[in-house]
């Protein structure tokens, strides 16, 4: 009788041990299968841009030439225009968002918290053509008809940054692609900001409160350092998707090869200009140096990634905690 | 007798075995896919849809743009391509691809200055390419007046729309700036996508219309259909043989009738700057691409079928959707092409 209970118990426990083994193979497949994924688009990026690389070598990032015709190719136009609508998207995007989820966590009626955090995960929800559409039908006449000719007139004469808002307004171009990235990340940035204030500990909150400071103050003092760590990844999160968003961008960007001084001249980033010209290409040199342009967005993308990691970890290092 | 799972399931698998297995003679081909330019898809699809009730055969074609449809066909993923602008005689012969044109449109200068009514203003063939060039900026520039007398024109600033995508429209457009301005052929050139000197870019027809509706002082070209349902300003062009045209269905015809498609070799034929006093100068053809040799001739012979069908009961519903059709003289031209060299792998004609 306990003879067969200890050979039931093993097999019991042999089966166990199986299947845990199963269990710990299977999940470590699927985890090295994000890294092969991730090696095999390097290798075949590399690979297809390899004849544009051989042929431009360094030149390809630093010449603004992009002819079709005489199979001359260049990036500068695409890396600068996708720099400027990221950075105009981080410039207006950041302090709103940050203004957004203060409101929620610390100031906002209690009635009103969830229709409102509700509202902004609906915003992260909407297709990028929709405000790509909305961009072009809606907010680029707009921008065009009234706020250009003002900016133009109020600040087109200022030394240095008047050359920013010179030129006609057409409501089309770069500084509109930055509004439209703008209002596309804050969505993203605000919900995980919300979400890092809302784990702030009350008691820190209300011993600030307690000692007589203002609600500025506990924000300045209590809130920010203990959640910069979080704030800093949303903020990576909506630059991440700012530096590869498509077709709204598109739509407003104006999708001419050229840098100008001004922010409302049409410009192109990198991810309209394969949009527009990949299923068209054709001959080797054509392709190739589209394919060698997603290779750049690609290392911009990880390379803004990878600051970001090593920024996490100075600043988790320098508050002794390790995330 | 018990009925164990296994054996059920053994039976199952033989059943659909059975089901699955291909009849003794050819199976009939009811799908044909094919894959490239985006300006004949509105009538391409018309046709599939009335060729479907008809026959039963699906036709199912993606407008992908005419490069996309060129790496398809030469990948052989699909049934045939479709490409706006003609492959050169010699990228045929080494590929192993018989075109053909199936359908011809109109791309036609579109302007945005108030006050200016639909064929109200216009332009000479130098004029365009000199404002495409970015050398007339303003729109009451001395040489624009001089062809406009009695149009009061604003002194506004040109800004000039283009297509942002690659496109067989800018292919037609670009070849036409070629031949009437020696200027544009070297600075620039003739291709699907090029070095714009001046302007914005809207992605499809439908991005060039909207920006023209929307920026004031604006000029930009589109394909005819996207004039007339948008309710663009057209602008009059002064031909090859010094006549003045509108865009229409006439003009277009006008254009194609002149030209000499029995000569033309791989029906390699470009129909922007035909001569005629009545010719619209920016015209142009959309080909289809198949191979010469059909490995699967009931395939290949389903293709042209269908095409053949198009030739002859399509012809209202492309003038319906501001197409012009074939003429009947170069379809004869091109089934003759069909029947020579469409050939099965054992060396016999497909098209009888």
């Amino acid at each position: 009788m306990a003879k067969t209970l200890e050979n039931s118990m093993k097999i019991r426990l042999h089966r166990g041990l199986a299947m845990d083994r199963l269990f710990f193979h299977t999940t470590r497949i699927f985890a090295w299968a994000v890294l092969a994924v991730i090696a095999a688009i390097m290798v075949s990026l590399f690979a297809g841009a390899a004849p544009a690389l051989k042929k431009f070598g360094w030149g390809f990032l630093t010449s603004s030439a992009w002819n079709p015709v005489t199979e001359d190719f260049g990036a500068l136009v695409a890396i600068y225009g996708t720099l400027i609508t990221s950075a105009i998207a981080m410039l207006i995007g950041v302090p709103i968002s940050f203004g957004i989820a203060l409101f929620i966590t610390e100031l906002c009626p209690h009635a009103l918290k969830r229709p409102v955090g509700i509202a902004i995960e609906l915003l992260a929800a909407i297709p990028s053509i929709i405000y790509g559409m909305w961009g072009l039908f809606v907010f680029a006449p707009l921008l065009g008809d009234y706020i250009q000719p003002w900016i133009s007139d109020h600040m087109g004469s200022l030394p240095l940054v008047g050359a920013l808002f010179s030129g006609p307004p057409l409501g089309i171009g770069i500084l509109t692609a930055g509004i439209i990235l703008a209002i596309m990340v804050i969505p993203f940035m605000s919900a995980v900001m919300r979400d890092m204030f809302e784990i702030v500990p009350a008691v820190l909150k209300e011993s600030a409160y307690g000692i007589g400071a203002t609600t500025w103050e506990v924000i300045r003092h209590v809130v920010l350092p203990y959640t910069r760590i979080g704030v800093a990844g949303g903020i990576m999160l909506g630059l991440g998707r700012a530096l590869g968003e498509t077709m709204a961008v598109t739509f407003v960007i104006g999708n001419a090869n050229r840098i100008h001084a001004s922010l409302f001249a049409p410009g192109n980033t990198i991810s309209s200009t394969l949009a527009n010209e990949f299923t068209e290409a054709v001959g080797r040199m054509y392709t190739s140096s589209l394919i060698a342009l997603g290779l750049v967005l690609f290392l911009i993308t990880f390379i803004v990634l990878a600051m970001a990691k090593i920024m996490l970890w100075r600043l988790s290092g320098q508050r002794g905690i390790h995330v | 007798m018990q009925k164990s799972p296994l054996k059920i399931l053994a039976l199952m698998i033989g059943i659909a075995l059975l089901c699955i297995q291909p009849p003794a003679h050819a199976a009939e081909v009811t799908a044909i896919s094919g894959a490239g330019a985006t300006f004949p898809y509105p009538v391409y699809s018309k046709w599939a849809a009335a060729y479907n009730k008809e026959t039963g055969v699906k036709f199912n074609y993606q407008s992908i743009g005419s490069g996309g449809g060129i790496k398809q066909i030469k990948a052989r993923t699909v049934d045939f391509g479709a490409s706006d602008a003609p492959l050169k005689p010699a990228d045929l012969d080494q590929s192993g691809l018989l075109q053909f044109p199936m359908i011809m449109g109109g791309v036609v200068p579109v302007v945005n200055i108030p006050g200016i009514a639909p064929g109200a203003m216009q332009i000479s063939n130098r004029l365009l390419a000199d404002i495409y060039l970015g050398k007339v900026t303003k729109w009451n520039d001395a040489r624009i007046k001089s062809e406009n007398p009695g149009i009061s024109l604003p002194s506004r600033n040109i800004t000039v729309v283009h297509r942002s995508d690659g496109s067989g429209t800018t292919w037609i457009f670009t070849n036409y700036l070629s031949k009437v301005s020696p200027e544009w052929k070297t600075k620039v050139g003739n291709d699907k996508s090029v070095a714009w000197p001046v302007g914005i870019g809207g992605k499809g027809n439908e991005g060039v219309a909207s920006y023209v509706k929307r920026v004031k002082g604006s000029i930009g070209y589109v394909e005819y259909a996207y004039a007339l349902q948008n309710h663009l300003t057209h602008v009059k062009l002064k031909n090859r043989d010094g006549g003045l045209v509108e865009p229409s269905s006439k003009t277009f015809q006008a254009a194609a009738a002149n030209a000499d498609w029995r000569h033309a070799k791989g029906f390699y034929m470009v129909l922007t700057n035909q001569p005629g006093k009545d010719s619209w100068p920016i015209t142009g053809a959309s080909f289809i691409l198949v191979y010469k040799k059909q490995a699967k001739p009931d395939r290949g012979r389903a293709v042209l079928k269908f095409f053949d069908w198009a030739y002859r009961n399509g012809g209202k519903m492309a003038e319906s959707l501001d197409y012009i059709p074939i003429p009947a003289k170069v379809v004869q031209l091109v089934e003759a092409t069909w029947q020579r060299e469409i050939k099965d792998p054992q060396g016999n004609p497909v098209w009888k």
